[in-house]
Formats: structure tokens, sequence, C-alpha cells
């Protein structure tokens, strides 16, 4: 713990205060406290699900809130996600022996040409924040990727980001071959980057603008359900 | 030959600067996805002709087509071996239509963002950022560029790297950032927290301001941040036309050369001494604003509400400055000592 934060003994907190403590911990991208938290929970015996959810899910659940009302920006948000990564690593293998409830999958990646994968890296981990698997195909990807990755395995989302002008089309390309291959109605498929906007996300025949991370989190959350009704319709 | 900004300012008052290059480059036929810097060596002759109709639109500075010519972002192409090369031939060209153009024009050589985020957040370090920097100044300086020209950064780490490397290759240069998220860049610096920046620059710039960002109105307001400072040097501004739209295959800015016309007379009038545009911004655009700021007067200070009005809403309600109370981070239990 560093010198310059007043000393509070993590271990003394009840459940409640710890919880919060540690949604204040990610608020402050603090990761080597959020695994001490993490371990403390987990041996008072809470489920891992219930790590994820409460604690770590919530706290980033309000990251992404003031991330997207212009009072957090990038640099805080990667920080707080390096720390929620950090206790995703220790509850990862353990939700896969608990059988924790699945959110949902997406492929993610930048188009062909686009190298700005910043805005990608932050809607791969607020996804991940947010309980979703996701599969990063990083940058510069060609359609053949896309699909190559949609095929591999089963998926629910499909997202693009582009941050340049010359990039932005491409997703065109993308969801052409997928209309094409019959694929299209398949996936959701989210867009985002700077210099995109709703409107470009509906002439292209995305699904979804997302104007930024935690958008993208409500955005997915939104389908997931509807595909979830629509199932048990 | 060789024109520098002072003399035009010294001679005009302001500079018109160009438009758009990925959004001209795509209408000769660009593929999404291309690197436009390959097409220096490919295309020569596409490349003199961007420069060219800005030139005769009215340009008095023209970027040249190296916005994406550092390593980092060549190396995406296989390319990260001929940073030097495809910088000068930028800037040959460049040169070559500047010399023959029928009035004096500066030949800026652009430099854009690496893509990456320095440390301590990011990977990359500062030394090798400057580096990076460095070595496209010099193929920009080998081919004759009057001035460098970075711009669309978001980081100050970043701004300050390129203006070491600048500094490193003897050249002169102008720096813009991207103010698009709130009204502030992507890492969430404010137009005052950029003034300040730029004034504790070791290797002073001859001019500063933003560029790109959201629309017109976006950028004029975060001109009037710039313009609140005082700034000691010129101010530059250079806004899309618009909001980017997809029609018919193409992206196409909704802005029309009118509308940009009044833009730039705004932003002269609030201060700007370096006024063009940037996505979107086509000769058109450029020869109604050389229009507007050679034939209407100069006008009052303009405010916000007039801005909203004449070119359209902002992005979000507040950017950060001024009396608005901003948003605050919410208050940990840990206290900072």
């Amino acid at each position: 713990m560093s010198d310059d934060l007043d000393d509070i003994i993590l271990a003394e907190l009840s459940d409640e205060e710890l919880t919060l403590q540690m949604h204040d911990d990610l608020y402050d991208g603090l990761k080597d406290e959020i695994e001490e938290s993490v371990h403390i929970l987990l041996g008072r015996g809470w489920m891992p699900y219930d790590v994820l959810t409460k604690a770590l899910v919530e706290g980033m659940r309000i990251v992404g809130i003031d991330f997207r009302d212009g009072i957090l920006f990038v640099p805080e948000v990667l920080l707080a996600a390096g720390a929620m990564k950090g206790g995703m690593i220790i509850l990862k293998p353990l939700l896969a022996e608990t059988g924790a409830p699945r959110m949902g999958k997406m492929v993610i990646g930048t188009v062909k040409g686009d190298i700005h994968d910043i805005g990608k890296n932050l809607v791969t981990m607020m996804m991940e924040g947010a309980g979703f698997e996701v599969k990063d195909l990083g940058i510069n990807n060609p359609v053949e990727n896309y699909l190559e990755a949609l095929e591999s395995e089963e998926f629910d989302i499909l997202g693009m980001s582009a941050l340049l002008t010359t990039t932005m089309p491409y997703m065109k390309v993308v969801i052409d071959t997928m209309v094409e291959k019959g694929m299209r109605d398949d996936y959701t498929v989210i867009v985002g980057g700077a210099p995109l906007n709703e409107e470009f996300a509906r002439a292209i025949g995305a699904d979804a603008y997302c104007r930024d991370a935690a958008v993208a989190v409500e955005t997915a959350k939104e389908f997931m359900a509807k595909k979830h009704n629509q199932m048990t319709a | 030959m060789s024109e520098t900004i002072a003399n035009i300012i010294a001679r005009q008052g302001w500079i018109l600067a160009d438009g758009a290059t990925g959004t001209n480059l795509f209408n000769m036929g660009l593929e999404a996805g291309e690197a436009p810097e390959i097409w220096n060596e490919q295309h020569p002759d596409r490349i003199a002709k961007l420069y060219r109709d800005s030139v005769e639109a009215g340009s008095d500075l023209f970027l040249t087509n190296s916005f994406g010519g550092n390593y980092s972002r060549l190396k995406l192409h296989n390319a990260q071996g001929r940073v030097r090369t495809l910088n000068r031939i930028a800037a040959e060209i460049g040169r070559e239509v500047a010399d023959r153009a029928d009035h004096k024009v500066v030949v800026a050589g652009s430099m854009g963002p690496t893509g990456e985020i320095m440390v301590p957040v990011g990977s990359l370090t500062h030394a090798d950022a400057v580096e990076m920097f460095h070595e496209q100044a010099e193929g920009l300086k080998e081919g004759g560029a009057d001035v460098l020209w970075i711009e669309t950064l978001s980081a100050k780490e970043e701004f300050q790297a390129a203006a070491e490397g600048i500094a490193l290759a003897g050249m002169p240069y102008c720096g813009t950032m991207s103010f698009d998220t709130a009204g502030r860049t992507m890492m969430g610096l404010t137009s005052v927290d950029m003034v300040k920046m730029v004034n504790g620059l070791a290797s002073q710039p001859q001019a500063f301001g933003a560029n790109c960002g959201v629309g017109a109105s976006d950028l004029l307001r975060t001109l009037m941040g710039f313009v609140d400072q005082a700034p000691q040097l010129p101010v530059i501004a250079k806004g899309n036309a618009g909001i980017p739209k997809y029609v018919d295959g193409h992206i196409h800015y909704d802005g029309t050369p009118e509308l940009m016309g009044v833009y730039a007379a705004m932003a002269r009038d609030m201060g700007a001494i370096i006024i063009g545009g940037c996505c979107g911004t086509m000769p058109d655009h450029l020869g109604s604003m050389r229009a507007a700021l050679e034939n209407q007067p100069r006008g009052s200070r303009p405010s916000l509400a007039e801005i909203e009005a004449k070119i359209g809403p902002f992005s979000s309600a507040s950017d950060g400055t001024g009396d608005d109370p901003a948003p605050t981070r919410r208050a940990g239990r840990r206290r900072r000592g």
C-alpha cells in the first residue's frame, strides 16, 4: 500500500465495508488492493461469482458511469481496468470450476488498417468487467479474421472498432460479407470509434453504435436480455 | 520558394490552412484500410493533385500526406523500414507544388499520433516516442518541408515527445490536439490544460491549437478556451466539416461550404490566426472559407449561444473549463496524504 494513502486494514473491514472499499479501489486503479480484497472475500467463503458481480462488476459499473459522463478519462479507466484484471485472474479458474452463469460471448477487433486499439481495449476490459467472455482479435483485422473467429466457437456479439475516417468504411465490408454468407442475423453487431455515430452504424447495417465502453456494456446486456427472452418465448 | 508562417501572418493577418486528406484521397480511390502514405510512392500524381486542389482553392498552407508516417503506424503495413523515404517523398511532392503555386504557400509536414499509449498507463516509453517522431521529422525535413505539424494528438506526454523529436531534427513546428471527448482530448486534457502544457515546452511551437474532434461547434468552443488564457502564440483552428455520414459507400461530412465559411469567420473573430478544416473539408469548403476571411468584416467575439445558433449544437454540456461547476471525481475513503 502506498505511503500517501491512509492505512486501511482491508482484512478488518466487514463484508459490506470491504465491498464498498473495493468499488473505491477500482475507481482509484489500485490493483494490489483489489487482489488482496478478492483473496479476503474468497477466504471468507464468498462464491467466486458473488465476488465478481458484487465487488468487481459493480465497481466497474461506477467507473463506467463516470467515464460516460466525462468525469473519468482513458488513463483512469485503463488503470481501473488493470486493477479489475488483477482480480479476474484470481477468479477466472474458480468461476469455471463453480459453473457460474454465462453472460455472453463477444468477438472484438479493430478493422483492417486501423491500429488504434485504445477504445477496443477499453471495451474488452469493460465487457470482461461486466462478466462477458471476450475474444480479442487485436488490431488490423481483414474480414476473414472476423468470420474465422465467429465460426470457431459460439458467439453472441461482434464488436468492431475504427478510429479513422480512412478505416471506418471497412466495417461495412465485414457486415456485407456476413449478409452474403447468411450469418448476419446470428449475431448482434456493435460498432464504435471516435469518428462514428448512430446514423453511420445504421447506414452500414450494424445493430448499434456505442459511444464509449460503458455504453457498449449496457448495449450488450440489453441485446443479451432480448436474446434470452426470445429463446424462452 | 520557402515561405514562413510569420511572413504570411505579417502580410495578411491570418492564414488559411488546408482541409481533409483522408476524405479527399478516398474520393481518388483509396481503399479502407490502405495506408495513405504508401501512395506517396505509388501515386505521386494523386498526392500532387491533393495538394494542388488545396492551393488552388486558396490555402496558404497545406499539410503533407504523412499523418500516419511514423514507425508504429507504418509497421502495420510492413513499411516501418520506409519511414524516412515515405516522409521525404510526401514533402518533396509538396515542395514542388508549393514552388509552382501562384501565391506563397507553406509546406507543413504532417505528423499524427503513434497510436500507442505512453507509460505509465501504456507501454510506449518517452525515449522510443521521441525517436519515432525524430525519424519522421528527418524525412520531412529532407523532403523540403517548411515547418512540421503535429496533429490529432490526445496525450500531453506524446505531444511533449513529438516536440522533442522535432527539436532533434532542428525544425520549427506547430501542434494541434483533438478535443473529441466531452470537450476534452481522449486522455482528458482540456483546452486550458493544453495552453499550460505548451507554455511549459522547452522547444516552443510557432503556433498551437485544435484539429478534428467532433464538429465545427465543439472546435470553436475549444478555441474559446485557448484564447481566454491570452496565449502568446498564434492559435490554430482546424475543424471538421460537420459530422460524418455514410452515403452510397462513402463517408460524407454534412457541413456545407457555406457553413464552413461561417465557421472560418467565427474562428477568426474568436482570435484564431491559422484557420483551416479537417475531415470532410473539400476544396469547395476551402474556397468558401477563403471568401469569408477576405470579404467579411471582422465581428465581435462570438458567444457560445451564437456558435450553437449558427454552426450547430455542442456534443456535451461542458468542456471542463470556464465557470461551470465541472463534474468531479468521486471521493474515495482512502485520502491522498
